[in-house]
This record gives C-alpha cells, sequence and structure tokens, in this order.
C-alpha cells in the first residue's frame, strides 16, 4: 500500500511542479503587468503544494531523498505528472484552458482530499484547496472573457480548449487506485463532477468541447510527450551542473 | 493590452474596525479581474481583510490649480486650531 500512495504523492507533486514550471515560464511575457504577478503568483502556490508533497513522498519512500531530489534529479521517465501540464503555453489562451482544465480537477481533487484518511495529505489539502479556489477563479474568469470577448479572443480560446481537450481524461480518477480509495487514503472519484464543472464554464464562456477527439495519456505512468524533457532540461540544469550548491 | 485597461483604485482595510486606505492602483479589463489583480498585488502577504476596487475615471478629485482656493485660507484662521485651550493633566496627549 505504502508504493500505490508513494506513487500518488509523486503524480500530485509532479503534476504540481511541472505546471508550476511552465507558469514560471510566461513571467515578464505575461499580457499585462497584473496578470505577470497572477500567474506568478499561482506557480509560488503549486510549487509550495510540490514542496510539501515531495517532502512527504521521501518519508514515505524511506530512502532519505528530500523534495530536491525529486526535482532534480529524477529523468522525464519518472516523472508522473498527467500529459495536460506539461504541454507548452502557447498563447495566454491556450494557458487559460490549460488551467481551467487542471483548477477544476485540482480543485475536486483537495476537496476529496480533505475527507483522506492520511493525516499528511489531509492537512496539505485544507490549504491547497483554498488556493486552487483562488487559480479556478482567475482561470475560469479569463476563459469566459476571452470566449465571450472579441472574434479573435473567441477564436484563439477555441482552439486551446480543442488542442487541450485530448489530454484531460488523465486528470481525473486513475484507474490504478481503486486500493487507495477503499481504504479512504484518497476520497472520492471526481469525474463526473469535473465534467458538469467544465461544462458549465465553457457554456458561460460560448465555448464547446470538441465533439470527437481522442483522448491520449501516459504521462501518470511515465510515458511522456516530447515537451517534458525540454522543460526538466531547464529546470534541472542549474542543480545537475552545480551539485549541492546552495544560496 | 495594459495600455488599453482602464485604471481602478485599490483600497485596503488592513484589518476589522479600520478604515479602507488607498493602497495603490491596477489595470484590468472590468471590476472582478481588478479584485483579483489587487489581491494578487496588495494583500498576498496578509495585509488585509478586505478590498474595494474603484474605477479611477469615477474619483472627481481637486484641480491643482485650485490649491490656492481651496486649501490656502485654512492657514491663517487660528481659531478653527484649538490651541488656545489649557488640556487637563488627566488627558495627557491629544
Amino acid at each position: 500500500m505504502t508504493t500505490e500512495l508513494l506513487n500518488h504523492v509523486l503524480r500530485q507533486g509532479d503534476r504540481a511542479l511541472v505546471l508550476s514550471h511552465r507558469l514560471a515560464q510566461w513571467i515578464t511575457h505575461a499580457p499585462s503587468l497584473e496578470e505577470d504577478m497572477a500567474l506568478a503568483n499561482i506557480s509560488l502556490d503549486l510549487l509550495g503544494q510540490t514542496r510539501h508533497l515531495y517532502t512527504y513522498a521521501g518519508e514515505l519512500e524511506g530512502e532519505g531523498n528530500d523534495e530536491d531530489y525529486f526535482a532534480y534529479w529524477r529523468d522525464a521517465a519518472a516523472f508522473r505528472n498527467p500529459l495536460l501540464v506539461e504541454q507548452p503555453n502557447g498563447d495566454f489562451a491556450v494557458t487559460i484552458a490549460r488551467q481551467v482544465f487542471h483548477d477544476h480537477a485540482a480543485l475536486l481533487y483537495w476537496e476529496s482530499m480533505t475527507e483522506s484518511a492520511d493525516v499528511t495529505l489531509g492537512a496539505l489539502a485544507a490549504r491547497a484547496r483554498n488556493e486552487t479556489a483562488f487559480h479556478l477563479q482567475h482561470s475560469t474568469g479569463w476563459l469566459v472573457r476571452l470566449g465571450d470577448g472579441t472574434d479573435e479572443s473567441h477564436r484563439r480560446a477555441q482552439a486551446g480548449v480543442d488542442a487541450l481537450w485530448p489530454y484531460t481524461s488523465e486528470l481525473l480518477d486513475a484507474d490504478d487506485e481503486g486500493e487507495l480509495r477503499s481504504s479512504g487514503l484518497i476520497g472520492k472519484p471526481i469525474e463526473t463532477a469535473w465534467h458538469e464543472a467544465v461544462a458549465d464554464t465553457l457554456l458561460n464562456a460560448g465555448l464547446h468541447a470538441p465533439i470527437d477527439a481522442e483522448q491520449c495519456a501516459g504521462g501518470i505512468h511515465g510515458v511522456h510527450s516530447e515537451h517534458l524533457e525540454p522543460l526538466l532540461h531547464e529546470m534541472q540544469h542549474l542543480a545537475r551542473a552545480h551539485p549541492g550548491a546552495s544560496w | 493590452m495594459s495600455t488599453s485597461f482602464p485604471h481602478w483604485e485599490v483600497f485596503v482595510r488592513a484589518r476589522r474596525g479600520i478604515d479602507h486606505q488607498h493602497a495603490g492602483s491596477v489595470h484590468a479589463p472590468d471590476g472582478e479581474t481588478a479584485l483579483r489583480a489587487a489581491r494578487d498585488l496588495f494583500t498576498r502577504r496578509q495585509e488585509g481583510v478586505s478590498l474595494w476596487v474603484v474605477p479611477s475615471s469615477e474619483i472627481v478629485a481637486s484641480d491643482p490649480a485650485d490649491d490656492d482656493a481651496f486649501f490656502e485660507p485654512a492657514a491663517d484662521k487660528a481659531y478653527r486650531f484649538p490651541t488656545s485651550y489649557e488640556l487637563p493633566p488627566e488627558v495627557d496627549q491629544m
């Protein structure tokens, strides 16, 4: 069971870290100074969640690995994040569509985890839920404004939804975590609630999910798209060039 | 983009019982977005318990050219200042 829980915690930590890094890539490139701050704040919240999750992963693993090990010293195949969060930022509308899909799933996940039988995850969930609720306000607020805005912003928002929809099923309940769920360590399934919530957001934005898009998955099993390795290279090269450095 | 978004003045209440104070301004397309931007910029370090945003264009301000007419007359009206009263010692400071 510890192995399953460790795997679950790494999936969540890797999801948060990779998305945190993607959002950090917006810094100084966002459409406005205010948006630069907003994306950076969300990125930092996700990084904070990552640190708790990785530290806990180190405890579960019991081999003396700390948060830095999990962030800097594993290669792409060891990462367990869903494919969605490693997808490139694209334009602002693509990033916002990615956030909407992610934030709905993350909020439902953390809400369900406040009931977890695992004390550490339950405590983290109480905090992460509040952070995520604000992230969701940010992303859905923008998607509605873009989708319901000008012809150009609508076109871009729909393009973002279309491009990222194939990566959404993997955000939802992993089918190899049934034992964790039945033992109460992870919360109730989120798939139905996610589809309702996302449909509601898309409706408000005047957008629609693509009808016959095939779903891609694999990230949570370590099978990634070509986009993860360059991201990790950028994120890890300093730590690997100067092992053990501190400042 | 920010150049085309209107300006919003941000007021933060630091804690319950004291007034909202002007903290700065943000650019945003609408009030809700302005509130979220204000939260990120002005209350991330527990600086506040309540936020107001007001369109800058709605603020009616005094004209610096009128400074003399508006503010100067106050200076030579000593009777508007309670300087001639002696404070009872119990009051100590006021």
